[in-house]
């Protein structure tokens, strides 16, 4: 559901009313570096960019452009770096923490034209792709040969690589095959100034200090991205799941470590809890069971011969915790099913209520404790929560249901996200763990970090971009920046 | 010159406050045992991590460990062993190739990004490395990342850590993601292959679905054929079954093994710690990266010019290369093999007075170097953590 009143509890910096007032001269500038399609001046049309995944909050940017070549990028950044403008990178725009949401001052600078793959070696296992490529799009160019690219966020249909790399993305696969920096190989990255850098290759491990690393997750901060070069992996010969029903939330994080604890990865481990079973059986009639108060999906992956193994270790091992429902997937179809019930969670419950998407991080042991906090934070403020996430590494969705009619209860959603928020910070996990800070978490940073923390990544920050024109709303908190 | 053996992070950083205050140089170790790498620095003081030692935390089932940066690496590995886990990214031990004694460190293989065979399949040291602590060239005391294994919160230094050999900061705390050790290792050996064989046999292994852990090739001295090794951990059954296919994939190849138990861990060991090639301890010896695919064209190119000696890892991906320590040690063409092949070289050993004068990392391009330089700024605005270990002037 879009939120047509933006209640704006996240602060967006002044304007810079210099810029505005150069609106028609800076767009003109860009008009003699981009093809005339490749920019977006009217009202219109810029509407479509002013927002992304966390639509509550919207800013109309100065204007987009859409280049088609790193050097039409280079020469976009070399102008707004000239000329004091502010730039937002953006990829497909999915971002559900607001990293892509522009600002008035600020143009737009979209990748999602220069979405080609440019080179693939199944023999070296990697394949260099422009940055505005979709996720699913890199699997689907080398499926034919049994190939795939491991991380898969939920978004993998729309969101590109050139923000998976901004978010450095997980997915539900990433406990056996890593996020996005465990599969990056080397990006081109257009600084502010229009300095073009290679970083890495077809070869494992960048030279010199891990620049690729940083670069992975910054958000938009330190550069564009406009080229990449991911590990593909080929595929398991096939993946079966199974679903576990479990009458204690306790008995379900029980079993999630029991599995661990015998040496067993599956390739995911997913945690359902009652609302979210019952809002993705509504949707996906996936055969989920309704009558239990949490669900783990466990896939392992492998020949038959070796997934019926594991099935009967991992059934052995989940039997002590007396699950209500235990049921291995016997079909294409079935598997199908159960991992549409999962995929359409966040879809499913917005056909139900407004939400809020939360991404903390815990350590897994604490699951217990977080769930039942969570739950009492959620109700204290008279609203109601469904629970996905990635049991395996302890990333948590809580989806803090509200509606957008009743007055006030978006602020209290987003009242309840940033408690839960802090919880995962008390009890030694993160703000976030796959969907990045963006404005949505920018504000509780000083819970994770302080001060001194804070301030050694603004130094590095200020190395790429020591006049914070790159993204400049977001990560960092509003008070206390600096650049060097 | 003073050695500073701190015991905790606050007493680096009252000593680092110090030594920038008064732009003491100071040499960063742990024990030592990895000093005769990297370029020749002269400093005024070490600080050395060789009395912060401990587990701080072990959490076997959420699959992580914390420990003081000068706990040894076998400490931490007997630790982890007892609860049947271990380091994902198999790290190399260069004692034998370097001649050196004591106990490597824990944050060394964090600084210095310490991987082996396994690098292939599960990651490098900083694809598990998910948090630090440390003191900055400020003495201020830093944490990035954290105990949990997805974090994409704020900047990730926790990576401009792993690999900065200590340039841009002292590592008091590190923290690792783990696995579970496998049931059961076995490795397929084809003999009589050559090098570009050889390669072309591990690219279609590790093209595979069969999740191969370890992909050398060990040329033989009369460079006619040569061991190839492919490795499979896991549970037995899946490791029976995945031999079986992979033996039905190479069955045009007349000799075959399956090698498993003590004589193919110290098979794996001497390919994790290149003692494949200490048997010349005069020689200089590179470790070069590059696309696997190219690994023979760049080594036949090394050989045209030199005498060189060499093997393979990571599908020929990792090249290790020795060459005659006289002159440049072969950098010049080395250098130019990664040009031409893509990649990277570093020299790993070679006589002090060799390394002072060439590159021991491979040299970066200038926008690159300005981001180095202006990283390295950043966290030791004085320069006096590990001045000019990895380049000149950093």
């Amino acid at each position: 559901m879009i939120l047509k009143e933006a209640s704006m509890t996240i602060a967006f910096p002044k304007p810079d009313q210099a810029v505005l007032a150069r609106r028609r001269e800076i767009i003109e500038g860009l008009g003699r570096l981009v093809a005339s399609e490749a920019l977006i001046v009217s009202e219109d049309e810029r509407r479509a960019f002013e927002t992304d995944g966390l639509t509550a909050y919207r800013q109309m940017p100065l204007a987009v452009v859409l280049p088609s070549t790193t050097q039409e990028v280079s020469a976009v950044m070399r102008f707004c770096h000239d000329h004091g403008v502010k730039v937002v990178p953006r990829g497909a725009g999915t971002s559900l923490c607001g990293g892509a949401i522009p600002q008035e001052d600020a143009i737009v600078l979209g990748v999602a034209k220069m979405n080609r793959v440019l080179d693939v070696s199944f023999e070296g296992r990697t394949a260099r792709v422009q940055a505005g490529i979709t996720n699913l799009g890199i699997s689907q160019a080398v499926a034919h040969e049994g190939f795939f690219y491991a991380p898969d966020p939920s978004s993998q249909l729309a969101c590109t690589i050139a923000g998976n790399i901004a978010m450095n993305s997980g997915g539900a696969h990433c406990l056996k095959y890593g996020v996005t920096t465990n599969n990056l190989l080397g990006v081109t990255l257009v600084m502010l100034d229009g300095t073009v850098v290679e970083i890495g290759g077809e070869h494992l491990d960048a030279a010199g200090y891990d620049i690729l690393g940083l670069v992975c997750g910054s958000e938009g901060q330190l550069g564009v991205v406009t080229e990449a070069v991911v590990r593909i992996l080929r595929a398991a010969e096939g993946a079966r799941p199974a679903l576990f029903g479990f009458e204690k939330a306790e008995d379900a994080g029980a079993c999630v470590a029991a599995i661990i604890g015998a040496g067993i990865i599956p390739v995911a481990l997913e945690y359902m809890d009652k609302p979210a079973i019952q809002i993705c059986e509504a949707f996906a009639h996936a055969g989920y069971p309704l009558d239990v108060e949490a669900m783990l999906i466990v896939e392992v992956e492998g020949s038959d011969q070796e997934i019926d193994d594991m099935l009967r270790r991992i059934v052995t091992i989940a039997e002590p915790f007396r699950p209500k429902t235990m049921k291995v997937s016997q079909s294409e179809a079935e598997s199908a099913a159960i991992w549409k019930g999962r995929k359409s969670a966040f879809g499913a419950t917005g056909r139900v209520a407004d939400y809020i998407c939360m991404d903390g991080t815990i350590p897994t042991g604490q699951l217990p404790y977080v769930l039942r906090r969570i739950d009492e934070i959620v109700k204290s403020y008279g609203l109601g929560v469904a629970n996905v996430f990635h049991a395996g590494d302890g990333n948590l969705h809580p989806l803090v249901m509200f509606n957008t009619h009743v007055p006030g209860e978006m602020e209290k959603a987003e009242k309840a996200g940033e408690d839960i928020l802090k919880l995962c910070v008390e009890v030694g996990g993160c703000l976030t763990g796959e969907h990045g800070v963006g404005i949505e978490k920018r504000d509780l940073m000083t819970y994770q970090f302080n001060p001194v923390d804070l301030e050694q990544q603004m130094r590095v920050r200020g190395v790429f971009d020591p006049g914070w024109l790159l993204n400049p709303a977001k990560v960092f908190p509003l008070e206390g920046r600096f650049a060097a | 010159m003073t050695t500073h053996t701190p015991r905790d992070e606050q007493e680096a950083s009252i000593i680092i406050r110090d030594a920038a205050a008064t732009g003491t140089l100071l040499n960063v170790s742990g024990n030592g045992t990895k000093a005769p790498m990297g370029r020749p620095n002269q400093t005024d003081a070490s600080i050395s991590s060789a009395a912060m030692s401990g587990i701080t935390l072990y959490e076997p089932a959420e699959l992580v460990i914390s420990a003081r940066s000068g706990t040894p690496v076998l400490e931490v590995m007997r630790v982890l062993a007892a609860k049947g886990q271990e380091l994902p990214f198999e790290p190399m031990d260069y004692r034998s190739l370097l001649g050196t004694k004591g106990d490597p460190t824990i944050g060394a293989i964090a600084a210095m990004n310490i991987s082996g065979p396994r690098r292939i399949m599960a990651g490098a040291a900083r694809d598990s490395l998910i948090g630090v602590r440390f003191v900055n060239g400020r003495g201020e005391v830093v944490k990035s990342g954290g105990r949990v294994m997805k974090n994409v919160t704020g900047l990730d230094l926790v990576k401009l850590m792993a690999g900065s050999w200590g340039t841009l900061g002292f590592l008091t705390e590190v923290t690792f993601k783990v696995l579970p050790k496998p049931e059961r290792m076995a490795t397929l050996v084809i003999r009589g292959l050559d090098d570009s064989q050889a390669i072309e046999a591990l690219s279609i292994a590790l093209g595979s679905p069969f999740d191969v852990t370890g992909a050398a090739h060990l040329p033989d001295r009369d460079r006619r054929g040569g061991s190839t090794l492919i490795r499979l951990e896991g549970f037995r059954v899946s490791v029976d079954y995945r031999m079986n296919e992979l033996k039905r994939l190479f069955k045009r190849f007349r000799f075959m093994d399956i090698l498993e138990g003590v004589g193919a861990e110290a098979l794996w060991q001497s390919v994790r710690d290149a003692s494949v090639l200490t048997d010349h301890a005069q020689r200089a010896i590179w470790r070069v990266s590059t696309t696997p695919t190219k690994g023979p064209d760049l080594a036949a190119h090394v050989a045209q010019s030199l005498d060189a000696q060499w093997f393979y890892d990571w599908g020929g991906g990792l090249v290790w290369i020795s060459t005659p320590a006289d002159g440049d040690a072969g950098a010049s063409v080395l250098r130019e093999a990664t040009k031409t092949y893509g990649g990277h070289a570093t020299l790993v050993r070679a006589p002090a007075e060799v390394r002072s004068t060439l590159d021991v990392f491979e040299p970066q391009s200038d926008a690159l170097m300005t981001l180095t330089r202006g990283i390295k700024t950043s966290f030791d605005p004085a320069g006096i953590l590990n001045p000019g270990r990895m380049y000149a002037g950093i």
